[in-house]
């Protein structure tokens, strides 16, 4: 096939270059001289955007197997296939993240030997690691397909149900639990962030951006691979989005004035820095999307949707970055600012992550336009030829 | 017996000994220039601050039940039942959880190598094991900082309180903070000005995390019970309406054959 350069791919792979020239100098030079973090600072952007916010992002994963497969919601069906690829693609790039972040790489296998049951961190490690091949598995069907091997087909098939089952316990666990990895900072995370709910908190939004991300993704690849929207099911969605903003957000306020954080907030006895993030993230994962949602106009159009689920996604990383960056900055005593090393690698997994996507869905039966199934209810349009790299937001019609 | 350090600033004359002592039990570098340093780090692992004439020695608390210990996810870090937090290099994959979580921000990380490791006092355990104090006590020409008994230091310390009324801030530092440390302090000046942290709690912080970790094996079972359960619920009510369906065909088919 002809390899044809859009203005996407030039990006992509400008992106993909700096990352692979800050992976040789954060490898050959360390962590020291490769990034910003320090020892009043031991945990940056790798930690509190690849990690916190990589895991928030894959969600989707656990939310739409478990109303698909153990609710039975058949007509969410379609979704589920995209949903599990990014998920599984976001644990693997999870764990290339720590790669980097790990001061010692080479012993990341040292918890499965090395156990110490009171760490919230050997927690986490074990439950991505389990469910990162829960994922591999749940995601095999569609490579086994590919290639027509029936048999290993027919042995997934019949564990799908167990898989999903212990997919779901192992997210719940380890969403929550990278909220737990806080509550031993009671004297250096901020107020705002810092409560003993924080582990219910992670949960919840996870949940909440599992949801979003599943209607980005799918207006996204609406857009760039030429498919019809599943809009009714977008509409679900958004409902059931809304429901859980809802859950959170009054169980947030409730923390806030139970902690007597409002009421201090309003007598002016914050930073301004400090208060100026924690307004932006509850403006963002809150206000404006519960704001929107509870529009049954807006609800219903795909314009109004996928507004609101980036506003949601947008939100969390917020909030993730805050628990991680700005709430532990003031007991820190200094402004962490990524060096360019970071950000490089950041923006390097992030731009894999959509190569891989397009990649995928180019070569692999992902929609359902694409299954050797009998086609279902609404008739898709053919994907189209060449879409590696498309899949980047803002890319206004092609 | 878990043994203890006693420092006690009002004795101290900030001559640093401690500091060098220290580093030659470590074997890390030690001239004018780290003297100077006011910080510790992963080469001064501890440092006499002083303002004006006052002095305070900040080290690795050693703490009963240390957060850096319950927090390594491969059991790097671990209390000895001397007293000592000891660190071991081999079993460290350099996640920096330890460093996130000690509450005094103790542990250290060799930031400049790139095979860094977590790097902080350890209590000389070596010495200790061996029933010699740690070589800041030994180093210390007024007895200022104090190798013994956590107890019968704890009884000191209490002493030295009661027989000098004013001249201490009246708060043994270490005896109930975080569930206690195996380092004690005793200061004229209150503690928070040396940058120790203020209003910790009595509890060992790993509480915090085990209340809920400690309920990861009862969510197992019964997560997996439930989510099984609605399972069986909705493909069950799917069969049975899947038969339902059946019959009803069936007998429409049977009515119509009748007529």
């Amino acid at each position: 096939m002809k390899f044809r350069l859009t203005f996407w791919k030039a990006v992509l792979i400008a992106l993909l270059a700096a990352a692979a020239y800050a992976t040789v100098v954060r490898f050959a030079q360390g962590l020291g001289r490769s990034t910003n973090l320090s020892d009043q600072f031991p945990w940056g952007l790798w930690i509190g955007f690849d990690v916190l916010c990589g895991v928030m992002l894959a969600a989707g994963g656990f939310t739409l197997t478990a109303a698909v497969h153990i609710f039975n919601l058949q007509r969410l069906k379609p979704i589920v296939r995209p949903t599990v690829l990014t998920a599984f693609l976001g644990y693997v790039l999870v764990c290339v993240a720590l790669m980097f972040d790990l001061g010692r790489p080479y012993r990341i296998w040292h918890p499965l030997v090395m156990r110490n049951p009171h760490s919230v961190m050997f927690e986490v490690a074990y439950c991505v690691m389990l469910y990162t091949s829960v994922l591999a598995l749940e995601f095999s069907p569609i490579v086994l397909e590919r290639f027509r091997l029936e048999r290993p087909l027919k042995i997934i098939r019949k564990a799908l149900i167990p898989l999903v089952i212990l997919g779901v316990i192992l997210s719940t666990l380890h969403q929550s639990s990278l909220g737990t990895l806080y509550l031993i900072m009671p004297n250096k995370l901020h107020p705002f962030w810092y409560t003993p709910l924080l582990p219910v908190f992670f949960f919840l939004s996870a949940i909440a951006v599992g949801l979003a991300m599943t209607i980005f993704e799918s207006s996204m690849s609406a857009k760039h691979f030429g498919r019809q929207l599943e809009l009714p099911i977008l509409q679900e969605l958004g409902r059931v989005l809304l429901v859980v903003l809802a859950v959170y957000g009054i169980l947030r306020i409730e923390d806030l004035v139970h902690r007597g954080v409002l009421q201090q907030l309003f007598a002016g006895a914050y930073q301004r820095y400090e208060t100026l993030l924690f307004l932006l993230e509850l403006v963002l994962a809150l206000a404006a999307p519960l704001a929107l949602l509870a529009f049954r106009r807006v609800r219903s159009s795909p314009g109004g949707l996928y507004l609101a689920a980036v506003l949601v996604v947008l939100g969390f990383i917020t909030n993730r970055l805050n628990v991680s960056i700005t709430g532990m900055e003031s007991s820190a005593g200094l402004h962490y600012i990524p060096r360019w090393t970071e950000l490089a690698v950041t923006g390097g997994i992030i731009a894999s992550g959509f190569a891989m996507f397009g990649l995928a869905v180019k070569y692999l039966p992902i929609f359902p336009a694409d299954e050797p199934l009998p086609a279902r209810e609404e008739p898709q349009k053919a994907v189209g030829g060449n879409v590696v790299g498309e899949a980047i937001p803002e890319h206004a019609g092609d | 017996m878990s043994k203890a350090l006693l420092y006690d600033a009002t004795l101290c004359i900030g001559c640093k000994q401690c500091e060098q002592a220290c580093a030659e039990k470590n074997q890390l570098p030690y001239n004018e220039t780290v003297a100077g340093e006011e910080r510790q780090s992963d080469h001064k692992f501890t440092v006499v601050l002083s303002k004006g004439d006052k002095f305070m020695r900040r080290m690795c608390m050693n703490c009963q039940d240390p957060a850096c210990a319950s927090v390594c996810p491969v059991g790097a870090m671990h209390k000895t039942a001397a007293g000592p937090v000891i660190y071991e290099e081999s079993r460290c994959m350099g996640c920096r959880y330890c460093m996130v979580a000690c509450p005094f921000g103790v542990p250290k990380y060799e930031w400049s190598k790139v095979l860094p490791r977590v790097q902080k006092c350890t209590m000389c355990a070596d010495r200790v094991q061996a029933g010699k104090p740690t070589a800041c006590a030994e180093a210390c020409p007024t007895g200022a900082t104090k190798f013994g008994e956590r107890d019968e230091l704890i009884k000191e310390a209490e002493q030295r309180l009661h027989d000098n009324p004013g001249k201490y801030v009246n708060h043994v530092y270490g005896l109930t903070e975080v569930g206690g440390t195996s380092v004690l302090m005793l200061s004229s000046v209150p503690f928070e000005e040396f940058g120790f942290p203020a209003e910790l709690t009595r509890d060992p912080l790993p509480l915090l995390t085990y209340r809920v970790l400690s309920r990861i094996p009862d969510f197992v079972p019964l997560g997996g019970i439930l989510l099984g359960g609605v399972w069986w619920i909705t493909h069950r009510r799917e069969e049975v309406a899947a038969a339902e369906a059946q019959e009803s065909a069936e007998k429409e088919a049977r009515k119509a054959r009748k007529k």
